[in-house]
């Protein structure tokens, strides 16, 4: 980047903000996931605006989506790392923020209670997913991205992503099953 | 194509990721292989529970204010911001991060002000005309139910009669371009209106208590939503609805 006046500052973070922020929810989506809680997941979607922000410069078009996704994912990579608060069971937290009095949808309270437990063991079981496969799936199926910005997004060939997909939902079905199963017959 | 292949190329089919010819392929693989069809039908019905909507996470607002806070301002507000500090007299050696340091510190500062200044708007705005309630019940499980399907949620509505405080019932209002909900309380002839909306972040903030032309605004966030009273209440009173009403909520 040359210059660096205010003007141009100003200018860029505009361009950014315009680009990027609407995308926070599914950056924030994919940080909750990969972070497991939602302190952790703050920070890192923190830390992946202002590192997106410093290569912006850099970027050269193409989907913002994946190439914020990408930046996020290192920086969740890089928290792991360099901490040894790798989980592998659900937290406190998600405990209590899975429980919002303000409910996401309106229905019956016997509806929304069966969503909501449909929901949040959904959630847990996901989360429970080893991070790879945890990764794909929740890109695919709830931040709704196509194999090839999969495929940007953990920097891989488009053909792992579609056998790690396909690993990924065999793991989830079977958990699923098993949660059902333990829980109520249908 | 054998199964194996068709066990991963099927989910390229779920997925709309194949082209025509290799999804024909895969096709007429799984309508001659039981197995593969049955696979096929086992992970359309895993799709089928997994709802999209319902698994995101929205971001909470504070996370959104604190990155756009870190991030530059446009030119046209960093040229006004200068304007005002000349005018100000605070100095031309005033540095430019000292500038934008006490720039974030104002913007939030008119944020909150103008929450402030739309939640009192609503308020008078319901004092006067027809539109105090849309739903007018003091039964609160005749008024939470009539916000479904009208809100992105189910507010807290509870019953505050024994603690003095009568509902009136609710409607739906609009702070800051978003519908909120507005659910009526009064105290002798004071009406009390508590706006709510979702914080999605689940940290919990101490009240504060503001007061805009002669109403006093109390803003609290629990449970994972940000609410407001607003009354021509005294402070205290107002105090003690709020305290009351999380009293209940606990229960």
């Amino acid at each position: 980047m040359t210059g660096g006046t205010e003007l141009d500052d100003g200018g860029k973070a505009d361009r950014f903000k315009q680009l990027a922020l609407p995308h926070l929810d599914s950056v924030y989506t994919l940080a909750r996931y990969l972070m497991r809680n939602a302190s952790d997941a703050d920070d890192a979607v923190q830390e992946c605006y202002l590192r997106a922000f410093r290569h912006f410069a850099t970027f050269r078009g193409g989907a913002v989506k994946p190439w914020l996704l990408a930046i996020l994912r290192n920086v969740c990579h890089a928290a792991y790392s360099e901490s040894a608060r790798l989980v592998f069971g659900g937290d406190a937290d998600e405990a209590t923020a899975l429980d919002p009095i303000w409910r996401e949808q309106a229905e019956t309270p016997e509806q929304t209670a069966v969503r909501r437990a449909e929901t949040d063991t959904m959630r847990r079981l996901i989360g429970d997913l080893p991070a790879e496969f945890r990764e794909v799936i929740v890109l695919r199926e709830i931040n709704d991205l196509s194999y090839r910005d999969i495929a940007a997004v953990i920097e891989a060939p488009i053909g792992t992503v579609m056998s790690r997909l396909a690993r990924a939902r065999g793991l989830l079905r079977d958990a699923w099953v098993a949660a059902e199963g333990g829980s109520k017959r249908r | 194509m054998i199964c194996d292949e068709a066990n991963v190329l099927l989910h390229a089919l779920i997925d709309g990721e194949l082209d025509a010819g290799n999804a024909r392929e895969v096709e007429a693989h799984i309508a001659g292989c039981t197995k593969c069809a049955a696979a096929l039908r086992v992970m359309q019905d895993l799709r089928k529970s997994i709802n999209p909507r319902a698994l995101r996470y929205a971001a909470p607002p504070g996370l959104r204010r604190s990155i756009e806070g870190k991030l530059p301002t446009s030119p046209a507000t960093a040229a006004s911001r200068r304007a005002a500090i000349r005018g100000f007299a605070v100095g031309a050696v005033a540095t430019a991060l000292a500038a934008s340091g006490l720039l974030f510190v104002v913007t939030r500062n008119d944020e909150r002000r103008r929450v402030l200044d739309e939640i009192v708007s609503a308020h008078l705005r319901s004092l006067q005309g027809q539109h105090l309630t849309d739903v007018a019940s003091s039964d609160q499980h005749a008024v939470k139910p009539w916000f479904n399907g009208r809100l992105a949620g189910s507010p807290p509505v509870v019953d505050l009669t024994a603690q003095g405080f009568t509902l009136m019932g609710a409607r739906i209002d609009y702070v800051d371009a978003k519908p909120v909900a507005a659910i009526v309380y009064r105290r002798r002839v004071h009406v009390i209106n508590l706006f709510c909306e979702p914080a999605e972040s689940q940290a919990e903030s101490s009240a504060s208590m503001q007061s805009l032309h002669g109403f006093n605004v109390r803003s609290w966030r629990e449970k994972g939503i940000h609410l407001w009273a607003v009354s021509d209440l005294s402070a205290d009173e107002l105090s003690e609805f709020g305290e009351k009403f999380a009293a209940a909520l606990k229960q």
